[in-house]
């Protein structure tokens, strides 16, 4: 008993803040937009009774999900997130990986501080962070001001409204998702076994490739999940850093949500969206469980 | 900016409370309104005001449509007004509860009477014209002094945007005015629903597509005011605020605004009382409020936006009564056209054609 009260806690969670919510969106993908508040049919009128719940099944239909097949616009804002989701998972991981490693080989009483270090930009709105941004890059900003200061270039690059600034934007921002995850794991690595590589051979490097990395697969399969898996659904980024021809799925549902009035359209991109991330998110699970069973 | 991101962070702290009889909560365009008339309000009310902004009528829509905002008063735009009364969201002003109701202007009365009949559900805010604000001294460097400033040819010919492109344009991000507009462009009904029309003017926007730095609504005015491009399609008051902005900082950029000789699109922004409107007694006192004749006239002399009140107009200041760009004489107020709502079908080709000059997909 006490074993059932402790395994539904996480289920009643999941339960109210994923699955009820899910079934809901997933209702107004299966209506048709309208002119109303709110703006879809058919609405769930309990007060009719049975007759009432058998007519609003009956007017529910696969209508909206047969639109995204029909224009190119949608699976191709689906790859295209992909690739800006993968691209700065990468680069995301090139970049914190170094961090993360550096963090977790300083000297013990540096760390709490670095760590501090690491996480103090949550202190400040994500909004306003990605605002000091467009400060940075735009034309006129900090950036180019430093590099043509420098005499690196004559004329400012065009660096806010492309890609690059989304990515820039994106790997800043998700950062700290993953240098947390693999330097949890680096700091418990233990030094002895990289002596012993050493001691039979090793080179400094293959050392690290060998045995480090290995061991903080943990950590990078974790990390690189927890960027993959928001930034597929990113808006906020692309839209204030992109250009107009950055296209992610994101901006996409926006535009269904807010320009074309279409709920129901915009429901169906978000189920699909989700059915695409059950992908990775399974794959976290069970990595997740692999280490917790490795933990014991 | 700084001051935006405040106010943002601010509204967003008030948010989070809870709505109370004393309180009235106002949704309105980011940039619109003289702050002290807010304080003023609060003063001879002693009411609590909360003052929030938005910067396009989609994201205004989204949340009347969904319900329960927690706002009294709104500021649509015309068009959308219309579809949202349709919806529903909004209820019947009672115009006994306004004593400065007979400050309208029946001229903009009258227009905006298309689409609210007989203004049941608002009354205007402020009024423009979407057309084009230029760098005066860039163009003429570019395109030379017989530059075609006052014509939709300056941004849908592509010999010209080619060479403008250098110096940076921005367009609206707004598929309601900026398809209209290359439709007129064509010479063809602005308010058409013709989808092979619609593409003809999607065709004109993607040819000149390569040479557009940004589409968005509200970025032009730092952008013009700045220096940093030289053309933006944007509404003539934004435009006009990037003027002044420019004079005051004396960087030697001199912005001017023209609507163009083909037909410029005339916009109506209208305050109306959302059905669920916690405090609609409230509601009605900040209307009142802003129908005072000294109170209009500050927001207008503020913002550099016409208003419809007729009363306002001897506190006007001379700069903006007296500025054709504001308060265009009648010859070019008949040059104007009005856009109507767009039903759901033609709305869904709209913007899907907008994605297709935007993004190229």
């Amino acid at each position: 008993m006490r074993r059932f009260t402790l395994i539904s806690v996480p289920y009643i969670w999941l339960l109210a803040l994923f699955l009820i919510p899910f079934v809901i969106v997933f209702k107004i993908a299966l209506s048709d937009a309208a002119i109303a508040r709110p703006p879809y049919l058919p609405l769930l009128e309990f007060s009719e009774g049975w007759a009432g719940i058998k007519a609003f099944f009956s007017e529910l239909d696969f209508e909206n999900f047969v639109w995204l097949t029909e224009d190119d616009l949608y699976w191709k804002a689906y790859l295209s997130s992909l690739k800006i989701a993968l691209v700065s998972t990468l680069f995301t991981l090139l970049i914190g990986y170094p961090i993360a490693y550096g963090m977790a080989r300083a000297p013990n009483e540096w760390r709490p501080t670095l760590l501090m270090l690491m996480i103090l930009p949550f202190w400040t709105s994500f909004l306003i962070r990605v605002y000091a941004w467009m400060g940075i890059l735009s034309t006129e900003g900090l950036l180019n001001q430093l590099l043509m200061g420098l005499g690196l270039i004559t004329e400012p690059l065009m660096i806010l409204n492309t890609n690059v600034a989304v990515y820039i934007g994106i790997v800043y921002t998700y950062l700290p998702f993953l240098v947390l995850p693999v330097y949890a794991a680096l700091e418990k690595l233990d030094d002895s076994l990289l002596e012993a590589a050493e001691d039979l051979g090793c080179s400094r490097f293959s050392a690290f490739w060998l045995v480090t990395v290995p061991l903080s697969r943990s950590g990078i399969l974790a990390g690189c999940f927890l960027v993959f898996i928001p930034v597929l659904g990113e808006f906020v980024i692309p839209s204030l850093l992109g250009g107009s021809g950055t296209l992610m799925i994101g901006k996409v549902l926006f535009e269904e949500f807010f320009s074309n009035r279409d709920w129901p359209v915009a429901s169906a991109v978000a189920v699909i969206l989700l059915l695409i991330l059950i992908v990775p998110i399974v794959l976290f699970q069970m990595n997740q469980q692999k280490q917790q069973e490795a933990g014991k | 900016m700084f001051k935006n991101l405040m106010t943002w962070t601010a509204t967003l702290a008030l948010a989070a409370g809870m709505a109370s009889a004393d309180e009235v909560r106002v949704y309105n365009w980011s940039d619109y309104i003289d702050e002290e008339l807010l304080a003023k309000f609060e003063a001879e009310t002693g009411l609590k005001l909360i003052y929030d902004v938005f910067d396009s009528n989609e994201l205004l829509e989204t949340k009347m449509l969904a319900g329960g905002s927690g706002y009294d008063v709104v500021v649509p735009t015309g068009s959308f007004l219309q579809r949202q009364i349709q919806a529903g969201v909004f209820q019947p002003l009672q115009k006994d509860a306004l004593a400065n109701y007979g400050n309208v202007w029946n001229v903009i009365a009258d227009r905006t009477a298309r689409f609210d009949p007989e203004n049941t559900y608002s009354i205007n805010y402020m009024w423009g014209t979407t057309g084009l604000g230029t760098n005066t001294g860039k163009v003429k460097e570019v395109l030379g002094d017989d530059a075609p400033v006052d014509s939709l040819a300056l941004v849908f010919d592509p010999a010209n945007m080619e060479k403008l492109a250098d110096c940076g344009v921005h367009f609206l991000d707004a598929p309601d005015e900026m398809i209209p507009a290359a439709l007129t462009y064509l010479g063809l009904d602005p308010n058409t629903h013709d989808k092979a029309d619609l593409e003809k003017a999607a065709g004109v926007l993607e040819a000149i597509r390569p040479y557009v730095l940004k589409f968005h609504s509200s970025e032009y005015i730092n952008a013009l005011a700045n220096g940093d491009i030289c053309v933006a399609v944007g509404w003539s008051g934004d435009v006009l605020q990037a003027r002044d902005r420019a004079a005051e900082a004396e960087n030697g950029v001199e912005i001017a605004y023209n609507p163009p000789k083909e037909g410029a699109l005339m916009w109506f922004d209208q305050m109306a009382i959302p059905t669920d409107a916690p405090n609609p007694e409230g509601a009605h006192k900040f209307l009142n409020f802003m129908l005072d004749a000294n109170n209009m006239a500050a927001a207008s002399n503020y913002v550099y936006y016409a208003n419809g009140n007729k009363a306002s107009q001897e506190f006007l200041e001379a700069d903006v009564i007296d500025d054709p760009a504001i308060y265009p004489p009648e010859a070019a107020m008949n040059n104007t056209y009005i856009k109507g709502p767009y039903p759901a079908k033609v709305q869904r080709v709209v913007t899907r054609l907008w994605t297709r000059v935007k993004s190229g997909v």
